[in-house]
């Protein structure tokens, strides 16, 4: 449970420095009038909408990393085999870096207001993430065919799951996209057009950093780099 | 007086003025609403109505203990299915929905000044996710086989097997996806309440002049966020265990002489995932409780919540420790045992912030002007049946104490008393307090006293001596305790006594039910503000408060929630949005 | 005003309740008083607190009910107050946890000379295993589990061959001897429990658990699974007989090893040797039967 308990300190790190805003050692009965006299920092600037997908993702990231605890837990068990790892995960993670930059961009363009740029962005976003989803279904379908099933092994299992849970994420966020891409298109007011590209680009980064974090995982390189900081500790 | 407004001192505009959604028809209006006010009543109706079924099974399977072998129809296969749903609904579709869904989506954009929930529509996808949630363990009643009776706390590997009732059939399987489902409809929700803390509050309303309960449920809310993934993934593992094979959780097993396919995988491991979402949970349905109480207890002392400070910490104190807490469930699983050390000495811990809480709300009754109203009446009960199950928590978090205790009647009744009766009392308290908010009237005052007479005393009574049958050393989940040598005869009597008992609290409830329907015609009108309350709920032009709120324009704080009997004050109470300084020696502002 | 009768009543009832109610637990039977002991420092700690809050509820609603014209005080904190509170709860709270974590370590560190039992759960009965001369339990397999071998003993290992063998019996202790329980189940969790060695632990399949104790009392005691175990965890009862030494080496030379019960095995003769497994759920079928139908 270690992974979590970490996680839950970042999280915790974030609320305390928000606590640490909210003038917790005041004397509320102290204080009467408006609270602007004596409140710098209340509410964020940032949009409320970036707020919630920001909750939003640190739930994710619970998840991923629960899901991280368990593969952990699981693995020092007896009967871990550890399966390859297609090479098609390669070139399905340059999809998804490629994603993330098409959507980086077309949130710049947004800022810009250039519409042509913004439209490309995403739409390219689109198809290379269907392009990785599609990427990640082949690699499932290989491994099925060299005989490595779901229940086979945990590593297998977790294998499946875990990618699984995450196409199922990138999935979710293509719905999304493909209303901010209508949006785009349909002349959607610009500021609302560049909250959602953004919005989107939030989330793309998120997954791709999750990506990343579980394909180091599952190739064992997790693993092996937690070996070696264990190591120098002791 | 230096309550000037500066013009150019305006907060955000999306604050102020976010978008409201305007119902066009009745379907938009009352079904499909995004008003966070018909969504709470939506949640309350739907919770309430599947927490009666599990008052049944309740009933039910005091039945089968009271008078052993009366009753044909309870087979040890239907007692387990009953004692799984009751717990089940009673912990998750109900204290859980009612709390956030409920009281949370009614009371925080009420209380924080703002005109609706940030995010209306996820909010209401929220609810229609939650409603199938619990189609979908309805269903499982009526499932081949029917519910699950692997225990609310579904431990593998027996949850997933024959021996099980709905193990091998559709019981445990519809349970894991409505409890799925749950996950991510609470989750919509719940991103709601936070962002609403975070971003909806009116002008002047600082985090620390929000009322309590506004605080307890905020804080629930971000730790079910981040716990309630750990019951998803263990629900996701134990799904595919079932349906696919794998062995997350299923080592080799002997299923009645045959071998399953199975191999390797670890029971524990589903534990710790479970508790580290159950034991936050324990707080997810108590620290609501502990703000609402607050709010109840000072207004009808019309005294300020004595250290108010202390009481946002303890708080936020608990939320933060509940998180590693969470094997003090597992002191006899056969984890590690030197983790005991750890967890039992975290969890004693955590008894100070508690305590705190405690004294807090008793010295607030000190030097009080107590108004023995019904809430009031109710948050007392809370007093007494939390501090009694809170106390014998501490028999039970220290670890080696807990080790002839934990899986006996005595652990049933710890949780019954702390996190079933305590929470419980809480909400009818609070369903008294708001009731002429939602409603315009109040509830009747004669069977509102029978009804909390009834159940304080009823539930007291049920639950303090089964603490002694557990000690006696009588386990729990016991469907038959007659073959029981440690079960003495008088034993036997005592729990038929404590069946008794609980029909005529179940009875009480519906008398509440038929009080609550009863009223909205027939109570007495209540006016705005009928308790004299300080808080924002209480000072919207409309009651019922009208969509969107607050009228024209939204209210701006001056002061805290707490401003009760100030002196120099006319009246007991000073609204938060009433402008002015009150008081003696105050810092000038 | 009956809100204040009735919290002095509930206090005064559940002390009374506690010291004159039939309802206490067993007299113990092995050397674990000192979990009692702690058990009984915590009553007394939280008894107290638990009077003196409810107590000063009752006084509070009594001396500062509402009453025409009278307004409350208005004291928002009082930072001493709450600091003394604060440190008299810590103490409170040190009070039970250190000696509760003392006698925990007592208990997960087992004495050297304490004698092995295997004990191993499955649904929905107790069978156990004794090691032989050689004083060492042989090794065991989940998946080696056959009717024939309901314990899953590894025939390979030599140090199983002279194991004694207890199947779906009483098992046989003697009386003043430290005795470690292994704990192992073939199916799913159960739970080891004796109410009147006040120890407990689950037993999960695929690992093994332990605790220790020592007999203290002759005599013949329930055991219990005390975690769900399916529909019939309630009959899974067994018994464990606590003995004087020659009692229980009488008991022990009448049963039969490992090596003796799979030996009709190897002549062919399946037959002497019913599927015990199936047996064991036929019986409980019957049991729930007979249940159902009363």
């Amino acid at each position: 449970m270690s992974v979590i308990l970490v996680f839950l300190l970042v999280i915790a790190g974030f609320a305390g420095w928000w606590l640490s805003h909210q003038r917790l050692m005041t004397k509320p009965w102290l204080e009467q009038g408006v609270a602007e006299d004596f409140v710098p920092f209340d509410r964020s600037g940032l949009p409320t909408a970036k707020i919630g997908l920001g909750v939003f993702l640190a739930v994710v990231g619970c998840l991923f990393a629960l899901f991280t605890s368990a593969y952990f837990m699981r693995m020092a068990l007896s009967d871990w085999q550890p399966l390859p790892m297609p090479r098609l995960l390669w070139l399905n993670t340059g999809m998804l870096v490629l994603s993330s930059i098409a959507l980086q961009c077309a949130s710049v363009a947004a800022r810009k207001r250039q519409m042509d740029t913004v439209r490309l962005g995403l739409v390219a976003a689109g198809l290379t993430a269907i392009a990785f989803l599609i990427g990640q279904l082949m690699a499932w379908r290989d491994l099925t065919a060299d005989g490595y099933f779901l229940a086979s092994n945990p590593a297998n299992s977790f294998f499946y799951l875990i990618t699984g849970m995450h196409g199922l994420h990138i999935v979710g966020g293509l719905v999304g996209l493909s209303r901010t891409t209508a949006g785009a298109w349909n002349g959607a007011r610009p500021e609302r057009l560049r909250l959602s590209v953004e919005l989107c680009a939030m989330y793309w980064h998120f997954l791709l950093f999750v990506w990343l974090a579980i394909f180091a995982l599952l190739a064992g390189w997790a693993a092996t780099f937690i070996d070696i900081c264990r190591q120098l500790l002791t | 007086m230096v309550d000037v407004t500066p013009a150019d001192a305006v907060p955000p505009a999306e604050v102020a003025e976010m978008e409201l959604y305007h119902p066009h028809s009745w379907w938009t209006k009352y079904v499909f609403s995004q008003d966070a006010k018909v969504i709470a009543i939506q949640y309350s109706a739907t919770a309430t109505a599947i927490g009666l079924v599990a008052l049944v099974l309740s009933w039910l399977m005091r039945l089968q203990l009271g008078f052993p072998g009366t009753f044909d129809f309870i087979t040890p296969e239907a007692y387990y299915q009953f004692i799984t749903m009751h717990g089940m609904i009673m912990v998750i579709y109900l204290l859980t929905a009612l709390f956030l869904g409920g009281f949370g989506n009614y009371l925080i954009p009420l209380m924080v000044g703002a005109r609706d929930m940030v995010f209306p529509y996820v909010n209401m996808l929220s609810y229609w996710i939650y409603l199938l949630a619990v189609l979908v363990l309805v269903s499982s009643f009526f499932a081949p086989g029917g519910p699950t009776g692997a225990g609310w706390t579904l431990y593998p590997p027996q949850a997933i097997m024959t021996g099980t009732p709905g193990g091998q059939e559709w019981g445990i399987i519809l349970m894991l996806v409505s409890l799925i489902l749950f996950i991510i409809g609470f989750t919509m929700g719940g991103l709601n309440y936070v962002v609403t803390v975070l971003q909806g509050r009116t002008r002047g309303m600082t985090m620390m002049r929000l009322p309590l309960t506004v605080w307890g449920i905020f804080t629930a809310t971000v730790m079910a966020l981040l716990a309630f993934p750990a019951l998803f993934v263990a629900c996701v593992m134990m799904l595919l265990d079932r349906v696919l094979g794998t062995s997350f959780f299923m080592p080799a097993v002997v299923e009645m002489g045959e071998q399953l396919q199975h191999n390797g995988g670890s029971p524990i491991l589903f534990q710790h995932l479970f508790w580290f979402f159950g034991h936050p949970e324990v707080y997810i349905v108590a620290l609501p409780a502990f703000g609402i109480v607050s709010d109840l207890i000072s207004t009808h002392a019309r005294k300020n919540i004595f250290g108010y400070r202390m009481m946002v910490w303890a708080i936020v104190g608990i939320g933060a420790l509940s998180f590693v807490v969470w094997a003090h469930h597992m002191y006899v699983s056969g984890m590690h045992p030197y983790f005991g050390f750890f967890f039992a000495t975290t969890t004693l811990i955590i008894a100070i912030p508690t305590a705190i809480k405690v004294y807090n709300w008793v010295l607030t009754l000190w030097r009080g002007d107590i108004h023995l109203t019904i809430p009031m009446l109710f948050a007392m009960a809370f007093i007494v049946t939390f501090v009694n199950g809170g106390l014998t928590g501490l028999f039970l978090g220290n670890v080696v104490v807990d080790v002839p205790l934990s899986d006996t009647m005595f652990v049933v009744a710890h949780f019954h008393m702390v996190m079933g009766v305590a929470p419980i009392v809480v909400i009818f308290g609070a369903i008294y307090h708001w009731y002429p908010k939602v409603t315009g009237r109040m509830l009747n005052e004669t069977l509102g006293r029978f009804h909390f007479w009834v159940t304080f005393l009823g539930a007291y009574l049920i639950f303090f001596p089964m603490h002694y049958i557990g000690l006696m050393g009588v386990p729990r989940r016991y469907a038959e305790m007659t073959d029981v040598t440690v079960m003495t005869e008088s034993a036997h009597h005592l729990n038929s006594f404590i069946s008794i008992m609980a029909f005529i609290v179940g009875f009480a409830q519906i008398v509440f039910l038929f009080n609550l329907i009863w009223s909205i015609r027939h109570g007495r009108e209540a006016g705005g503000n009928p308790w004299r309350a300080t808080t924002l709920e209480w000072q919207t032009p409309q009651t019922p408060p009208a969509h969107g709120n607050f009228g024209k324009e939204l209210p701006i704080v001056y002061r805290w929630a707490y401003d009760y009997s100030v002196p120099g004050a006319k009246e007991d109470f000073i609204p938060q949005n009433m402008p002015g300084t009150f008081g003696p020696s105050r810092e000038p502002a | 005003m009956p809100i204040v009768v009735v919290l002095v009543l509930i206090v005064v009832g559940s002390v009374l309740f506690h010291f004159l109610s039939p309802w206490w637990w067993t007299p113990i039977a092995s050397n674990w008083d000192y979990i009692d002991n702690t058990i009984i420092i915590t009553f007394w700690i939280t008894g107290v607190v638990f009077a003196a809050v409810v107590l000063f509820m009752a006084y509070c609603v009594f001396r500062f009910r509402h009453r025409e014209g009278g307004r409350a005080a208005y004291e928002p904190e009082n930072k001493r107050l709450e600091w003394w509170l604060t440190i008299v709860t810590g103490v409170g709270v040190t009070a039970m946890l250190v000696p509760g974590l003392f006698v925990w370590s007592q208990f997960v560190n087992v004495p050297s000379d304490a004698t092995v039992v295997e004990v191993v759960g499955q649904q929905w009965q107790w069978s156990f295993r004794l090691p032989g001369k050689d004083g060492k339990l042989g090794t065991s397999d989940t998946r080696d589990v056959t009717a024939e071998n309901p314990l899953g003993v590894i025939a390979k290992d030599p140090n199983g061959q002279d194991d004694v063998v207890v199947e779906a019996a009483d098992l046989h202790l003697p009386v003043g001897k430290p005795v470690k329980m292994l704990l192992r189940s073939i199916d799913v969790l159960h739970d080891f429990y004796v109410p009147e060695f006040r120890a407990k632990m689950d037993m999960i399949p695929g690992s093994v658990t332990y605790f220790w104790f020592t007999p203290t009392k002759t005599g013949t005691f329930q055991v219990l699974c005390a975690e769900l175990c399916g529909q019939g965890h309630p009959m899974m009862h067994g018994i464990v007989m606590v003995d004087t030494q020659e009692d229980y080496v009488a008991w022990l030379d009448q049963q039969q090893t490992f090596a003796q019960l799979s030996a009709p095995q190897q002549t062919g003769s399946a037959e002497q040797a019913p599927g015990n497994a199936t047996a064991s759920a036929l019986e409980v079928a019957v049991k729930l039967e007979t249940v159902g139908s009363r």
